[in-house]
Formats: C-alpha cells, structure tokens, sequence
C-alpha cells in the first residue's frame, strides 16, 4: 500500500497520533527542566533560571556534537554546562540576604545571552543528531511508524523520574532532601549543612536542565537557533507546582504539556490551519489555567517544601 | 581528641539492653557575643538519673547554655564533662554521640515526613539505602519497651500537638540519648498530657534510664516532677538546690532579683453588665482549607474578663484572626453592642474595638517603621496628626508618640528607631500604647505575656485588668492556663474549633478545664 495513501485513510485518527507522537517529543525537555526542578525545589530552593541553563545547554550540545562528531558527548557537555550555572545559582543564593528569585531571573537572562553570545558560529553548520529508537516495525501504517520512533532520552527521563521518586522515599539522600527542603532547622539539628545539600540539589538539578536543552538543538526540532526555545524552562516550573512536588506527577505533567504542544502542528498536518497560532498557544495557555486552577485564595499550597521563598 | 573518641562508642542498638543515663556538668562556662556577655561563669551539675530544672526569665541565658552543651555554640570559656570526664562538644553530631539530645519548644522534625521516615533520618547511622520491611519491625520492637506511641506512617504535619511533642521525646529515646534537655516541654500540651509525658520522664529517671534538664517556667511542674533545680539570673547563677528545700517564693526571688515588680491591678467587683461582644456561629477555615472554627458563640459583657483556654492548634489563633479582620468569615456574625460588626478599620474605630494580637511584631506592627510611626497607626489619619484630611503633620506625630513612650515605659533608643530592633516586652508595651491610650469599649487580647519577663508580665496584666474594672468587655485567648485562672472572670475552652464549656471561673478548676481542652 503506498504510505500516502494510508495517511488520507487514517483522516481525524492522525490527530491523535500526531499528539501522540507530538507528547513523547515535545515532553522530553519538559520533563528533564522540570524534574531537575522538582529536586532543586525539594531542597528548598527555587531555580527560575533553567530556562537560561536550557538555552545554553542546547547551545553547548550542539556545538560539542559538532566539534567531536558524538551526539551523545554533547549531550553530556551540555549536562556539565548545565551544572555550572547551578553552582552559580547555588553559590549566589548561598550569600546572606540573596532572594534566589531574583538571582533565578539574572541567570536566565545571562544564561540566554551567553548562549546567542557564543552560538553565531554554529546556526549554519550541522552537528550530528541523536538516533531515535524504532519501536513501530510491527506496524505497516507509517504514521503510527513515525510515531513510535521515540528518543532515547525520553525513556531516559522516565527512568529517571520513577528513581527520584523512589529515592525521596528510600534512601537516606532523599529523605535529607526532604528534610532540608522542608524544614531548615530540623536540617541543622540533624547535623546537616543546608546550603551544601542545596548546592548539590541545584547543581544536579542545573545538569538536567541542561540535558534538557541538549534535546532541543540534537534530536527536535534537531538545530541551533536563537528561538530554539519558547519559555519551555520558566512552563516547567509551573509544571512543578501543578506536580505537587512529585516526580512521577512531573512526567505525567510533562506529557501533557507535550501533547498541547503538539496540538498545533498535528492540527496543520491534516489541513486544520484555521486558529493555528491559538492552538499554539495551547500550553501557555494550559499553564495559565493551571496557576489558576491550583492556587486558592484562602489554601496554602499543598505539598509545597516549606522552605521555598514562594510558600514563606 | 574529638567527642567521638572520648567515650567508647556504645553500639547503636535500641531497645536492647540496659539504659543507663548520661550526668553532665558545666565549669565555668562562659559566653561573650560581642559585647554583651550572655553567659558567665555557670557550673551546673546534673547527676546521671536525676530530673533537673533550669529557672530563668526571658534572656537569662537558659538557652545559650543549653546551646553551648550541644554544641551549638562554642563557649568562650568552661568546659563540659560528661560522665565526670572533660569533652569537647564541636557540633550537634558530637552532643548525639555522646547520647545528649534536646527536644526544643519549636518542633524539629519536619512537617511532610512522616513519623517513620522522621525517627530514622535523625539517626546518625541512617542506611544509604532505607530498607522499610526492616526499619518498621525495629521501630515496633523498641515502640513495644516505650511507656507511649504515636502513629507512625501519618506525615508529621497530620499529628496533634501533643502527639508531636511525644514524638520528639520518643525520637531522642530512639537514638538512644541518656540526657534530655527539654526547653519548656509542656507549653502545647493540655495539663493532663503534661502530667503524663512528665510523669514517664520520671519514671525512666527514677529506674536510672535517663537524665533530664528541663528548661521551664511553670513552679507547678518544677515542684511536682523535678528533684533539684538551677536558676539563672543575667547570664549568672544565683542558685541551685534540692527542689524540697526551696519555696517557690525563694525561687522566684531569685529568677527575678530585688526589681521592682508593679503590683496586679486588684479586681474589682464584677456587676453584670450589657454584652458588649457578642460571636454568633462564627465559621472559618484554615490555610489549608479545612474547618478550623466550628460555629463558636460566646458572648463578652463590659467589665469582665473572658477567657478562652485550649492547647494551641484548636482554632485560637483563626478566631482571633477573624476578629481582627485578618482572616474571612465563611458563615456567623459578630455583633458589638446589638449592631453587626466588620472588622475593618471604619467599624473598630466606630465601635471602639481594639487588640493586642500574639506575636504582635508580625501581626500588630510594621517591623520596618518607626516606634513613633507604629504607636499612630490608629491616628495618623486623624486630627491633630492629619491636616486636611491627608495630610500627615510630623511634628503632633512625634509628640504623641514620645508621650505614649513615656507613659507606658516603652524602652527604646529614639522613637525613630525601627520597632523591630526593640526587645519584644517593648514591642509588646508600644502596640499597648497604641491599642490602650484611647477609650476602649471592646479589647480583644491573644497570648500577650509570651516570652516576656515578670515585670513586663506582671505590667501587661495589670493593664488589662484595668480596662475591664473601667468597663470594657475583654476577650483574652491564652495558652497560659494560669493567666486565664489569673485574669479572667469567665472561662471559655476551645477544642478543634468549637467552643463548648462556658463556666465563671469560680464555678470550675484546673482538673475540668483540662478535660474540656483535650475535647472531653
């Protein structure tokens, strides 16, 4: 049968697919700006500057893919970019008297800068992409094939969010996280250096949010440029918070977002490109309703470590 | 030599074997932070097995010497023993070592684990990985040799009061401590629990399990479970002695020294009079959304006292907060003298209504503003301070406050000094002045004694029992059993919300006003 064919078949059933397909892509940096999130915060503190650390991820993986021909090294280059300027963050908020908000908004702005700053020579070249893993080989209908080429990160993150969140529960780090997160003075009581335990938290919590980036300029869309990223690291946070603080809850969330971030486009691909822009607007949108949905007038919020500057 | 060293590690197992408690002494310790010298030249002893008391008011460096056993501080001079060998205490991980642990006032342990998770991260040899078919057996096995138990699986956040304090005592007893210090253990709990965690306390020291140091205020409990007290005075030690052989006047004259205390204002006696405040099915929930009034009604005439007991965390501070305007009502009305009553600025000025909120820095002042800005919040929208209706004239601002200052003794280094660097007896006594100095027909007063000393104390009441004999209806919230057994004319007790035990103070005792608090 000829592919094309099948595809005028499948009519409004590509929709889903294409959301489908859409959610598993466009999650993955979802997922990894905001797990890394979602530890930093457990720490008890809040790092608005992942989206900086993402755009300059994707900058350092691309140009290291590049440089050393390995995907994958620039995927690790843009991890270890990511983590420095969560020392960076973590160094300043460890100053008396420092708001981490503030210091959150001057890192994402420096972050976004350096990346244009040092990313004008890579725009044109090509860096070697990540592969993606095929698990449609069953199906002849190649929508549904293209749909199940799935990248390795996304199991990589999933993986990942299912440890974090056993970790917070089983291991002695995670309840030191918690702790920490949740109650400074107990922390000290316990013997237990706030401002390391967050140091580490936001430093580890950089290096996701780097590979995050890292996703963007080597596997979707697969290039560098300077609108590579349209706030996905600032959604994050608030994907977080509709998270309640639980990593299983930010990969359900970050699916999600992905497929109201694939709305849009699966909508032009069977001819609907009528309110385009408005169905692109979807995950804004989406996160609007969230904040609102999930904030009340009279309730704290629930969940929430009680030492983030935010709850205080 | 770290601590560590110093006393042959014991192996960490709970519950097995023979507690044996820990005695600690102090030489000479000593503390200068700066200039202000907090502590100097202390030595206490406290054998091992015995229930010590420490006495001081407010500042009499309790805390900085407690601070200094456990390593939270280091002392500038003296040195520690314990078990009649010098140490050296670096750090809080140092103290546990050396099986010294403290329960604080404010709880340690934190709010989203659960009580499980909580007892086995405090542990120093916590397992990188946490394998909880075998830590919950062990936390049975030793919850099974403890006199009581808590629900351990529930975050800590979902327990009672009283069931955090047991917690915190059995998660030093967990990590096997053999000398507690408790700073003012009872302060949440009803008479009854008090009695009962303190009574357990005993027992373990009389069986020679345990030594306990107990920070405290209440002589009651001083006089019924503690066998030797130390008192602080100004950082100094000015007495100590088997508590059998010290009146509890002999101990309070030497907490407080040769200050002069002004004398309680006398009650004078109570005619019924018109309700002036009357609360009628007041309704509201608490930050997290769940019912924290329960249709309370009480009605307050002019010229008396009620007041309302209860252990902390059954609505007291939402009922205060609803009355001032803080937090909305979601059902029931206030009513002051037969008309409906907004708590807001137009109708408290209007009806007279005024308050003195507990921790009045956070909720009855603005820390960064000046002691003079603070003492016209209520009039500086007003003649003589405002000219034309907007207006703020600085000059009458300043010469009110100086005189309010001088009238109510508010100590400060220029009533432009920020309030929030005056001491909390002084913040305590400026909102009084703002709150006071008018004509009151309806005071609504929380908590106002905590953490103050006797004289601020003993002023404060004073104040409040003189607005009632001039005729203002007078809510007082309290915490302090005996300030309400002191003050009011009335009693009132909340419990989870509700308030359902009214009784005239005469009418009723300690023993029934507990009952009521624990929801009996």
């Amino acid at each position: 049968m000829d592919p094309s064919q099948v595809a005028t078949d499948l009519g409004w059933w590509s929709v889903p697919l294409a959301m489908f397909a859409g959610a598993i892509r466009v999650s993955t940096p979802f997922l990894f700006v905001s797990l890394g999130e979602c530890l930093t915060e457990k720490s008890g503190r809040i790092n608005l500057g992942l989206e900086g650390t993402l755009v300059f991820g994707a900058m350092t993986g691309y140009a290291v893919s590049y440089m050393t021909g390995s995907a994958w090294t620039g995927v690790l280059a843009a991890g270890i970019a990511g983590s420095l300027f969560g020392m960076l963050h973590a160094a300043l908020c460890s100053l008396p008297k420092v708001n981490d908000i503030a210091v959150g908004i001057a890192l994402m702005l420096f972050g976004v800068g350096l990346a244009f700053f040092f990313g004008k020579p890579f725009i044109q070249p090509t860096a070697p992409r990540l592969p993606s893993i095929s698990l449609g080989e069953w199906s002849d209908i190649s929508q549904v094939r293209v749909a199940l080429e799935i990248n390795p990160l996304f199991f990589i993150g999933a993986a990942l969010a299912v440890a974090m969140w056993w970790a917070f529960r089983n291991t002695r780090a995670g309840l030191i996280v918690r702790t920490t997160g949740d109650s400074a003075a107990a922390a000290r009581a316990l013997g237990v250096s706030v401002l390391g335990v967050r140091f580490v938290a936001t430093t580890i919590g950089g290096f996701m949010a780097g590979v995050g980036g890292s996703f963007l300029s080597l596997y979707y869309p697969g290039s560098w440029n300077e609108g590579l990223s349209s706030g996905q690291g600032l959604m994050a946070v608030a994907l977080v918070i509709f998270a309640r603080w639980n990593p299983l809850l930010c990969f359900v969330a970050a699916l999600l977002f992905g497929a109201a971030g694939a709305l849009g486009p699966a909508l032009q691909s069977i001819g609907v490109s009528q309110g385009y822009h408005f169905f692109n607007a979807a995950p804004y949108v989406l996160t609007l309703l969230i904040m609102i949905v999930s904030s009340s007038k009279v309730r704290a919020l629930r969940g929430a470590p009680g030492e983030l500057s935010i709850v205080k | 030599m770290s601590a560590a060293e110093a006393i042959a590690p014991a192996p960490a197992v709970n519950g097995c074997g023979r507690r044996t408690a820990v005695g600690v002494e102090t030489v000479g310790m000593t503390k200068v932070f700066g200039s202000f010298t907090a502590l100097e030249d202390v030595s206490i002893t406290v054998r091992p097995g015995s229930f010590h008391a420490l006495l001081g008011e407010n500042g009499a460096g309790k805390s900085t010497l407690v601070k200094c056993i456990l390593g939270f501080y280091e002392p500038t001079r003296g040195t520690i023993r314990v078990d009649g060998k010098d140490v050296e205490v670096k750090n809080p991980r140092d103290a546990q070592l050396l099986k010294l642990g403290m329960v604080y006032q404010h709880f340690t342990l934190v709010p989203s684990l659960t009580g499980a998770e909580n007892l086995v991260i405090a542990r120093a040899d916590a397992p990188a990985i946490i394998d909880w078919r075998q830590e919950t057996k062990r936390l049975e096995a030793f919850f099974d040799e403890m006199p009581f138990r808590v629900p351990l699986d529930k975050p800590v956040s979902s327990l009672s009061a009283g069931e955090k304090q047991k917690l915190e005592i059995l998660k030093q007893l967990y990590l096997d401590q053999r000398f507690l210090i408790l700073d003012e253990p009872t302060s949440v709990l009803t008479p009854q629990e008090a009695d009962e965690i303190l009574g357990l306390l005993r027992g373990m020291t009389e069986r020679g399990e345990l030594s306990v140091l107990m920070i405290t205020h209440k002589f009651r409990e001083v006089t019924a479970f503690t066998e030797e007290v130390s008192i602080l005075r100004r950082g100094r030690m000015v007495g100590a002695g088997k508590v059998g052989q010290m009146s509890t006047d002999e101990m309070a004259r030497l907490m407080i020294g040769d200050q002069e205390i002004r004398e309680r204002a006398a009650r004078q006696p109570f005619n019924a009079r018109e309700t002036k405040l009357e609360l009628a099915a007041l309704c509201a929930i608490d930050d997290e959304g769940l019912p924290a009034l329960d249709r309370v009604n009480l009605k307050v005439a002019g010229g008396e006292i009620v007041g309302i007991a209860g252990v902390s965390g059954n609505g007291q501070s939402e009922l205060i907060e609803t009355l001032s305007g803080q937090r909305p009502l979601t059902d029931g009305r206030i009513v002051v003298r037969s008309q409906p009553f907004e708590p807001k600025r137009a109708d408290m000025d209007r009806f007279k209504v005024f308050g003195l909120p507990e921790e009045p820095l956070k909720n009855a002042t603005a820390p960064k503003m000046s002691v003079a800005e603070n003492i016209a919040l209520r009039s500086f929208d007003k003649p003589p301070i405002a000219g034309l209706g907007f207006w703020l004239k600085p000059s009458p601002l300043r010469k009110m406050a100086r005189e309010l200052i001088g009238r109510y003794r508010v100590k400060t280094t220029s009533p432009d000094a920020p309030i929030e660097t005056v001491s909390g007896g002084n913040v305590q006594r400026a909102v009084l002045a703002r709150e006071l100095s008018g004509d009151v027909d309806v005071l609504i007063v929380a908590n106002p004694c905590f953490g103050l000393d006797f004289a601020s104390v003993s002023e404060i009441r004073s104040q409040i029992m003189d607005q009632r004999n001039r005729g203002a209806a007078v809510l007082l919230v309290s915490e302090d059993l005996d300030e309400i057994l002191e003050l009011a004319d009335r009693v009132a007790v909340m419990s989870e919300g509700r308030i359902d035990y009214v009784a005239p103070i005469a009418e009723t005792d300690r023993t029934t006003i507990g009952r009521h608090m624990a929801g009996h």
